[in-house]
């Protein structure tokens, strides 16, 4: 990134939220570790496991706004694309459990001596290395979504026929990562990690300090979504969400453009997943479940599409209710209450919470001075941006 | 060389033998059209005449079943998509306004400018003073110096309108297709618009589709006169207007 | 452990005092056979079974299919054998006097596979004979599978006084089959043997020839080499008739699940994704018909699925239309958000489902007359299945009738060509979206009284269907029933031909794939309306 291009992201939205992000990465471990326990502003460990998921979350949100809010591609496949980086970092703590597995197999997982494979698939080699394991995270669900898109852009594939096969392909990993032979761990998936980088993934202090990364995910993760959307690109992918065909006539290529945020978006579910892994200690095929990813697409819906910090926040949010709710006596309701989030943020309040509130500061602000002159009233009202079909 | 092959590639744009047919409705039939260069060209006919499927076969939008589109007398733009023929230097205005509802006028231009269209070139986009100052030419071009960071949706239609033309004008492109102007617009707007459009003519080339005959008149250029996909008659608007298959197909007596 | 210990040698002596007293009492050869049961030795009871078959005895029909079905209890302290029936009432095996109960240290006696045979045969002897017909069918083809050479009398004997036509068949293949492995039937009896088998042409006739070994003449090893690899041939045809049908079985389930939806998205373009839900209250209106026919009028049962089609029509019917009015009203020209609102709404009836009917499936039975199956050469065709078929073929044969020559199916078609113009010529557009909207949820409802003939009635029911409708519209064509139609069809038998090559989820895998890629190709389907207004 260049620094024109930083500045230019930095509103002062953006610049509140960024500060938020730190201090809480840095405080909640910080208090975690430091304080003693029991204390009145001691972050209980749980919490911060709980906390770092839902940071993982909003990273997920911001990759699924980039594409739909930005550029009006509503991906109902994202939690592959968080489910494949997950996988993959899975793999590598797999490979760091070494003989200390039920089997003590220095090569092979637990599983793949469970089901008499003679040596490792050819797939999983290198993933004992971190830098591999980190690289694959970006890579494959990176490339996954370069070929699906290359196909799908290429032959104007948009609107819900998109969401659609997006669907599909989310629904065709759930059943392959759900077959023994795919070497995945099948039903089962991935657990019982012992280290990451040396470190055990169980004690407070990797805790935090997965929660701190988590964190620092989320500042880059939003800081390349603001330089992309502020950038004349952001202008550009705007254009397509509105009229597309539109944007081809003025001699955009307008797959190129959707094939690069969608790849890029890709890869930030990557990471997300990635991060997720290690601190809720399991990953499985349920996370290719079609109900996960359009779960994930209300997350931004509710918090305001197309305005990065309402999906971050929307995410927190939805899943803090999750949480909350079906923990307690509501828990029966919980599904009553998604399904009305659902009906009524599209119903009611189709910009989000942000998405609402920047309009109704918007219209304040320009009320005061409209007021002193009244001749200067806009001749239509502001129209709606209409999603893209 | 024999007469077509000169017609070809002497013409800016020349079709020959153009044929379009959606399920077994035969949009285009047998459609043959040239337009030389720096000319200013009117196209009228009655609604279904194929005008507006004219443009989408001249703009790539739609692939015709046969024929020929030539370019510049060598292009072929049937083999081409939107986007290439775009960046050839063909510019289109569409028949319903159709500009950025939720960007700025400004941003609109911006985005219309012939820079580079690259992903990578956006994306390290910085803004540079000769592309501002023809933004702010083609702003006083269109009159919307004014409204230059309001919502481009929060325009009259006639802004929209002409905002479609601004976009063009940063568009710069060899020729411009502009379908149906000043529909919806008031006398005013309309008599302002062929002024414009005479102006942009001086350095473009430019087809114009138009139902308003005061218009056309206005404009004074040759026009021709579409009816079932196909050429009815060509001239001036006095020689087309009293062409008796014209009156009996278009002017309805 | 000496309390066991002694408790043991206790009741071996016991017994030894017993059988010293109670046999001469039974002495006879049937007794002393049955008592063999007991002796938990195979070659005992190969002895044994062999003596009880061959006894004319009326209690050996009893005993030999109570051996064949675990049923066949012998105490071997007493050296008593007993007869547990399917009643749970119990008989003394060597008198036929009932008992009380069958004491506790007695135990079924045990088969391996070559005594298995053996009971088969016996069996198969027994009730060649029976005066049931599917019993002596049955028994016919139990000789042939284990082709004892006794058995050659008893179905001589049967084939002489048979009179129904495939028993006599079967019997026939019988006496082939035994003729095969008998080592000194003719080689002409043998040949006629392996043609007869060869018209069978099963897979079990398959089985049988492969089976005869190397001691045949080399006419007859030539004369079976031949018939199996005429055999294998035609039941290669034969299991791409099976194919075909499993896959037109599976095509008319897509097709009747994505009916509904080639309405709703099909003609209306509302992306419904709750669609599956109104296929899951068909089928839960169906179950509450059987209950409430169960406990009020038991003897309406074979009807219920009548009743229930008419009714999940208007249950989900309605359901549709205040789904319409309340939610997808307000979302119209939002593509996106009606799916994100209806996925909302499908959860919300799921759960609405799962409190009040639990979240276990539902019991939903299968009429009298939709029970059972026949067989159609080599292949065996479900009533239910067939029923299905037949069903959803009627149901699009009336939805497309509906569309053509009703008023309602011309306003239908007219708002959705021309939403403004309709409006200008009087339509009522509002209500014509509403019952179209009803009509697409009512025919899912319907789709869910079938459906529910083969799948588990739970809340989950709908979700397993939504992802392969749209599937089905999508690849059709999106406002062609007719495509729908192909679409469905297509992909049920594309993917019961994969099934066998790749597995059930790979095949399943397989078709996601190709429908992914096929969607690049032509994004619009594979009957697409084409020109200028779709793109509008």
């Amino acid at each position: 990134m260049t620094p024109h291009m930083l500045t230019r992201s930095l509103d002062r939205g953006a610049t509140i939220f960024l500060l938020v992000v730190a201090a809480l990465g840095v405080l909640i471990p910080l208090s975690n570790l430091l304080l003693p326990a029991g204390s009145f502003f001691q972050v209980p460990t749980y919490l911060v496991a709980l906390w770092g998921k839902y940071v993982c979350y909003a990273i997920l949100a911001l990759s699924i706004d980039l594409i739909w809010g930005y550029c009006g591609i509503l991906s109902l496949g994202h939690g592959a694309f968080f489910a494949l980086g997950g996988y993959a970092m899975g793999m590598y703590l797999m490979r760091q459990i070494g003989t200390r597995g039920v089997y003590g197999n220095p090569i092979l997982p637990d599983f793949m001596v469970f089901l008499n494979y003679s040596k490792l698939p050819w797939y999983w080699h290198g993933f004992d290395m971190f830098w591999f394991a980190a690289l694959m995270v970006l890579f494959v669900p990176g490339l996954l979504a370069f070929c699906f898109g290359w196909l799908a852009f290429r032959s104007r594939v948009t609107g819900v026929y998109l969401s659609i096969i997006t669907q599909a392909m989310t629904y065709a990993l759930l059943l392959a990562f759900f077959r023994n032979d795919f070497g995945f761990g099948g039903n089962n998936g991935m657990t019982d990690f012992k280290d990451i980088l040396g470190f055990n993934v169980q004690a407070e202090g990797t805790r935090g300090a997965l929660f701190m990364l988590s964190c620092l995910g989320l500042i880059i993760s939003f800081l390349i979504c603001r330089a992309v959307v502020s950038s004349k690109l952001g202008k550009v992918l705007i254009a397509i969400r509105d009229a597309e065909s539109r944007s081809r006539f003025l001699g955009y290529r307008v797959e190129s453009y959707k094939l690069f945020v969608f790849t890029l978006s890709a890869c930030m579910a990557g990471v997300a997943g990635a991060l997720y892994v290690p601190q809720v200690g399991i990953i499985n095929p349920s996370e290719f479940a079609p109900g996960n990813s359009i779960e994930a697409v209300i997350w931004v819906a509710v918090g305001g599409r197309g305005t990065l910090i309402g999906a971050a926040l929307g995410a927190i949010v939805v899943n803090y209710a999750k949480t909350f709710f079906t923990s307690g006596v509501l828990a029966p309701y919980w599904l009553f209450m998604l399904g009305a989030l659902f009906i009524l943020s599209t119903l009611l309040l189709p910009k989000g919470i942000v998405g609402t509130f920047n309009a109704w500061r918007e219209s304040s602000r320009e009320r005061r001075p409209a007021a002193a002159t009244a001749s200067a009233a806009a001749e239509d009202g502001v129209t709606e941006p209409k999603m893209a079909e | 060389m024999n007469v077509m092959d000169t017609r070809a590639t002497s013409a800016l744009l020349y079709l020959d033998g153009v044929h379009v047919s959606f399920d077994g409705f035969h949009a285009i039939n047998n459609l043959s059209l040239t337009l030389a260069p720096g000319e200013m060209r009117a196209i009228i006919g009655p609604n279904g005449a194929g005008k507006t499927t004219m443009m989408d076969i001249i703009t790539g939008k739609t692939k015709p079943d046969e024929g020929t589109v030539l370019f510049d007398g060598v292009t072929d733009l049937t083999r081409l998509d939107e986007t290439r023929i775009a960046e050839l230097g063909i510019g289109r205005k569409f028949q319903k306004p159709t500009v950025f509802e939720s960007q700025t006028v400004q941003d609109n231009l911006l985005l219309a400018l012939n820079v580079d269209h690259s992903v990578k070139g956006t994306l390290f986009w910085r803004g540079s003073r000769a592309e501002s100052e023809r933004i702010d030419k083609v702003l006083e071009t269109i009159r919307l110096t004014d409204a230059r960071n309001r919502l481009a949706g929060s325009l009259s239609h006639g802004q929209k309108q002409w905002l479609e033309i601004g976009m063009l004008l940063a568009q710069d492109p060899k020729l411009l297709l502009v379908d149906e102007p000043v529909a919806g617009m008031t006398d005013v707007e309309t008599h302002l618009t062929a002024e414009l459009l005479k102006e942009i003519n001086k350095t473009h080339t430019v087809m114009v589709v138009e139902h308003d005959m005061t218009f056309v008149r206005e404009l004074g250029v040759k026009v021709t006169c579409l009816h079932e996909g196909t050429v009815l008659a060509e001239g001036t608007i006095d020689q087309v207007s009293s062409n008796e298959r014209v009156i009996e197909v278009y002017l309805g007596r | 452990m000496p309390t066991n210990l002694s408790a043991r040698l206790c009741t071996f002596v016991l017994s030894l005092f017993l059988i010293a007293f109670a046999l001469p009492a039974f002495a006879g050869p049937f007794e002393d056979a049955v008592a063999k049961f007991a002796n938990d030795d195979y070659s005992d009871t190969d002895e044994a079974i062999g003596v009880v078959a061959s006894s004319g005895n009326k209690l050996a029909f009893p005993i030999i299919s109570a051996l064949q079905d675990g049923r066949l209890m012998a105490d071997p302290d007493s050296k008593k054998v007993y007869v547990t029936g399917t009643d749970g009432k119990s008989i003394d095996a060597a008198t036929g006097e009932p008992v009380a109960s069958v004491p506790d240290s007695a135990s079924a006696v045990r088969l391996n596979n070559r005594l298995r045979r053996s009971v088969d045969a016996a069996f198969g002897s027994l009730t060649l004979q029976s005066p049931d017909l599917g019993a002596r069918l049955q028994a016919a083809q139990s000789v042939f599978k284990s082709h004892e050479e006794t058995a050659l009398e008893p179905v001589e004997g049967a084939l002489a006084k048979e009179t129904n036509r495939s028993v006599k068949a079967a019997l026939g293949d019988a006496r082939a089959a035994i003729l095969l492995f008998k080592s000194d039937a003719t080689e002409v009896q043998k040949l006629e043997a392996v043609a007869t088998i060869r018209a069978r042409g099963d897979q079990e006739a398959l089985a049988l020839l492969s089976d005869i070994g190397t001691d045949q003449p080399a006419a007859v090893t030539k004369a079976a080499a031949s018939a199996i690899s005429s055999i294998q041939s035609s039941l290669a045809v034969w299991s791409t008739v099976q194919n075909a049908w499993y896959g037109l079985s599976l095509g008319s389930v897509l097709l009747l699940a994505a009916i509904g939806l080639a309405i709703t998205f099909g003609v209306m373009g509302v992306i419904n994704m709750a669609h599956g839900e109104m296929v899951m209250i068909g089928a839960y209106t169906t179950f509450v018909v059987q209950e409430v026919i169960r406990t009020r009028y038991p003897a309406l049962f074979d009807y219920s699925l009548l009743i229930a089609v008419p009714l999940a029509f208007l249950v989900a019917g309605a359901i549709g239309v205040v789904i319409e009015r309340s939610i997808i009203r307000f979302l119209y020209g939002r593509p996106l958000e009606t799916l994100l609102a209806t996925w909302g709404l499908s959860l919300v009836l799921q759960q609405a489902v799962r409190t009040m009917f639990g979240p276990t499936n539902r019991e939903v039975g299968n009429p009298s007359w939709m029970s059972g199956a026949f067989e159609l050469g080599q292949i065996t065709i479900t009533y239910n299945r067939l029923w299905i078929l037949v069903f959803t073929l009627a149901v699009f044969m009336i939805l497309l009738a509906m569309l053509r020559y009703t008023a309602l199916g011309l306003e239908m078609r007219a708002v959705t060509q021309n939403r403004r113009m309709a409006a200008s010529m009087g339509i009522a557009t509002s209500r014509v979206d509403a019952l179209t909207f009803g009509l697409g949820s009512g025919i899912a409802g319907i789709a869910g009284v079938a459906l529910s003939q083969i799948d588990n009635v739970s809340p989950n029911l709908g979700q397993s269907y939504i992802i392969d409708s749209f599937m089905v519209v999508v690849f059709g064509g999106v406002g062609n029933l007719w495509g729908t139609l192909v679409g469905a069809f297509t992909l049920g038998i594309a993917n019961k031909f994969l099934e066998p090559v790749a597995g059930a989820v790979l095949g399943k895998i397989a078709i996601l794939v190709l429908i992914i890629l096929f969607i690049q190709k032509r994004p619009r389907g594979l009957f697409a309306l084409k020109g200028r207004a779709v793109e509008a």
